[in-house]
């Protein structure tokens, strides 16, 4: 699924524009905690949580994840915003809660993400 | 697979206990080092997930620690020692879902109590030793295909 | 639809208070922050989250929640099942990660 695709099913903004919104994520996982992320296998996956500080886009470059949309309208400061653009990690934001955006897109067809 | 060294590689970051806003940059760091001497994605994942957890239980536990790194044509060993509270049940401290973070740390994404176990999991030998009211040392080494 | 329809679709474990089966459910909440929790679920929900904290008992009781879901394979912590039985929350758990618990509550609460 297209980045340009789950931002318009989720009714998205992009907080960190991307040059590519035609990249191509293969699967999702929704977590606020870290430890959770980095268990699961989630090269090419994309991150939804409520969580927005500095340690998330170090834990999604560290995973693989290649973008990461905040729920509930929550939007990283100016720092952390660019921090992923630094690591070309693009940030989205919606107005869903994360049971809604995980059920969205779910229902759209993107698998959850696998464990090892 | 052809490593781009010649001889061992060591390195050492210094960690701030509470520092947040740089939680993740040794991790980090390593990773790009292990990337320009072409090391496997797979293997680079493995170690960088590893240290990363590592790193993050120093930064929220202890006071101050170090993460040294030495990388050889076989092996990358990484040791991270602190000065902290130390483990006092280190079997239990392994168990998966057992965390002692206080409900703040929480709130920010840790104390799911699965870092000890991911960094168990990533490596091909870990070790914990721990002396209350003194530190906690962690040796992890990951080997190269 | 209540909590046992969930139980029976999702192959979920029961692990605390039985009784609580027959509880209707209003929606569902997602989370692993006991603060967006506390401000966001809605009476009746079910919640679904990583955290197996002794504190989720009690979240899930002032809110009063149809049930907490236990994601991720993981397991709740002996003392978190001790209170929940006392406080009469019903706590399920499932391998399924976050994410596609999710998805397929919301598929059929739909
Ligand atoms: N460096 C350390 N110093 C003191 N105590 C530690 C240290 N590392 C781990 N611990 C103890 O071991 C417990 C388990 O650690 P682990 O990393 O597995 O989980 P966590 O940090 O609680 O949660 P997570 O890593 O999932 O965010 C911690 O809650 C803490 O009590
Ligand atoms: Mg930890």
């Amino acid at each position: 699924m297209t980045l340009k695709k789950i931002a318009e099913i989720l009714d998205a903004t992009i907080i960190s524009d991307s040059d590519d919104l035609n990249v191509q994520i293969l699967n999702a996982c929704s977590a606020d905690m870290m430890s959770a992320v980095l268990y699961y296998h989630t090269p090419n996956s994309l991150l939804i949580t409520g969580l927005t500080q500095p340690h998330v886009i170090r834990t999604a470059e560290i995973a693989g994840i290649k973008t990461i949309v905040f729920v509930l309208n929550k939007k990283p400061d100016a720092l952390t915003i660019d921090l992923a653009k630094q690591k070309k990690i693009p940030l989205l934001s919606t107005p869903c809660c994360m049971y809604t955006a995980s059920g969205r897109l779910f229902s759209a067809g993107l698998p959850g993400c696998l464990t090892k | 697979m052809a490593l781009n060294i010649t001889e061992n590689i060591d390195g050492i970051f210094q960690l701030i206990g509470g520092n947040f806003s740089t939680a993740g940059e040794a991790s980090t760091q390593l990773k790009h080092k292990l990337a320009e001497i072409g090391v496997d994605e797979e293997i680079i994942r493995r170690a960088t997930i590893a240290t990363f957890e590592a790193e993050m239980n120093v930064i929220i536990y202890a006071a101050a620690g170090w993460l040294h790194y030495y990388i050889t044509p076989g092996s990358i060993k990484i040791r991270i020692e602190d000065m902290g509270p130390g483990i006092e049940n280190i079997e239990l401290a392994m168990q998966e879902g057992y965390s002692t973070a206080p409900e703040w740390v929480r709130e920010m994404g840790w104390g799911a109590g699965m870092g000890l176990p991911n960094m168990k999991k990533n490596s091909d030998t870990f070790t914990v030793d721990s002396v209350v009211g003194e530190g906690t040392t962690v040796e992890m080494v990951i080997n190269f295909p | 639809m209540k909590v046992k329809d969930l139980v029976d679709q999702l192959s979920l474990d029961v692990r605390s208070f039985k009784d609580g089966l027959g509880n209707d459910i209003t929606g569902a909440y997602v989370s692993d922050l006991l603060s967006d929790v506390m401000g966001n679920s809605k009476k009746g929900n079910v919640w679904l989250t990583l955290q197996t904290h002794l504190n989720i008992v009690a979240v899930a009781s002032m809110k009063d929640l149809s049930a907490i879901i236990i994601v991720g394979g993981r397991q709740a912590q002996e003392e978190t099942i001790k209170k929940a039985e006392q406080e009469k929350v019903t706590i399920l758990t499932t391998a399924l990660p976050s994410f596609e618990a999710s998805g397929r509550i919301y598929q059929l609460l739909k």
